[in-house]
């Protein structure tokens, strides 16, 4: 439950750009996640529901943007777009596939009053 | 809580092996060097202030509504701690290694062994679990410097923790610096310590299945280390599977092969400590010849 470690840490960003930029309360936070990035969307969203209460994020939704695994397939010599870390070339079907994108965990920006 | 990442909070403690901090350690008085990590306190890498914005503005006419782009790591906080942590080794051109695998696939016994095997080479060791300090007694016995940092309810080590374990540990030039991570095939992959090199352990009894059950921390393996290879046979391992698995999901790692219970069942281990330790040998006279020729050529360095 890894999950709840990168909430804290999120929170904790959001809490010292509150006190830098003036903002009382987070109404969203939009975050993107990548395929591969090794976290669980459905734990992240309780991680931040129970990381962020009393905190200038208590009560604001989370909008987690899911982007795309990509490797190069070495059969087909170009870059390809994957669901999931065992998921075959969606060209080929082959498995020769070396992961070179999709680990992002980013905060994109937050909507605040 | 910990100011970096929150993970076990206020929980987390440090036993460095000392007699007297130990005891009172043992009743729970926290002070000094057992610290929980709630506390600030001196120590030479930065807490990762941004220095950005740091004035406040009248905001007054704000109420609306605004967005705020922040387009940042959220990890960045640890990560900036794991770049300080990768400073420190550096200086000493010591090799970090974050080990990590299940629990009880023998990285404790197969790092008892390895130290007895290492002769003078100099190394230390960071040791985590969630409780206990039975891995650091065992590293202890073998002579070398051992610290325990015991998480609490976390599940992983983070660069914060790390930290505050280098502190406690003498770097001495060229020397290995094992970091054995939690037992655990998921938490510990998102993290970076500020290690050279992740090694993920897996031993034979274990499956060879298990780089395809927990992707994300082979994908992140410099090394795998194939562990109590004398039980093979006895559990039916087929290393030449475990392998491919290792491969769809990590094609350009190395994969290795070690017993301890045979004599020169180590070799390939020790082999690549070698290598690394003389890659970053290599890496610090190329930063010495770098020196020297902005000296000739009357740059200052």
């Amino acid at each position: 439950m890894h999950e709840l470690s990168i909430c804290q840490s999120l929170i904790d960003m959001i809490a010292d750009e509150a006190r830098r930029q003036a903002f009382n309360r987070v109404e969203v936070v939009r975050i993107e996640v990548g395929r591969f990035a090794g976290v669980e969307p459905g734990a992240l969203a309780f991680g931040f529901e129970v990381a962020s209460r009393g905190t200038v994020c208590d009560g604001a939704r989370l909008e987690i943007v899911d982007l795309p695994g990509l490797a190069y397939c070495f059969a087909c010599e170009e870059s390809v777009e994957l669901s999931d870390r065992l998921a075959p070339c969606p060209k080929c079907g082959g498995g020769r596939l070396q992961p070179t994108g999709g680990d992002e965990l980013r905060v994109k920006d937050l909507e605040v009053v | 809580m910990c100011v970096t990442c929150g993970c076990g909070g206020g929980e987390t403690t440090i036993d460095t092996g000392e007699p007297k901090r130990r005891h009172a350690h043992d009743h729970g008085h926290p002070h000094g060097h057992d610290h929980s990590h709630g506390h600030s306190h001196g120590h030479d890498h930065s807490h990762g202030q941004d220095h950005g914005h740091d004035h406040a503005h009248d905001h007054a006419g704000d109420h609306a509504g605004r967005t705020v782009a922040l387009e940042r790591d959220i990890l960045s906080a640890n990560a900036r701690l794991a770049a300080d942590n990768r400073r420190l080794l550096a200086k000493t051109s010591s090799i970090a290694l974050n080990l990590m695998s299940s629990p009880g696939s023998g990285k404790t016994t197969l790092l008892v062994e390895t130290l007895k095997r290492l002769g003078a080479v100099p190394a230390v060791v960071i040791e985590g679990d969630q409780q206990t300090s039975n891995d650091a007694e065992r590293i202890r016995a073998t002579g070398r410097k051992a610290i325990q940092i015991n998480t609490g309810k976390g599940c992983h080590l983070d660069a914060h923790m790390v930290g505050h374990a280098l502190e406690h540990l003498p770097l001495e030039p060229n020397g290995l610096v094992f970091i054995e991570n939690v037992g655990n095939l998921v938490c510990p992959a998102a993290f970076d310590l500020g290690e050279a090199r992740r090694v993920v352990i897996l031993s034979v009894t274990e499956g060879e299945d298990k780089p395809l059950k927990y992707p994300d921390m082979f994908a992140v393996a410099d090394l795998v280390v194939l562990t109590k290879t004398d039980l093979a046979p006895y559990v039916d391992f087929d290393g030449e599977a475990a392998r491919a698995h290792v491969a769809r999901i990590n094609p350009s790692v190395p994969v290795i092969e070690v017993s301890v219970r045979r004599e020169d069942g180590l070799k390939p281990w020790l082999d690549w400590l070698t290598t690394q330790r003389r890659a970053a040998l290599e890496a610090r006279r190329r930063q010495i010849e770098a020196e020297l020729a902005a000296l000739d050529a009357g740059v200052p360095a």
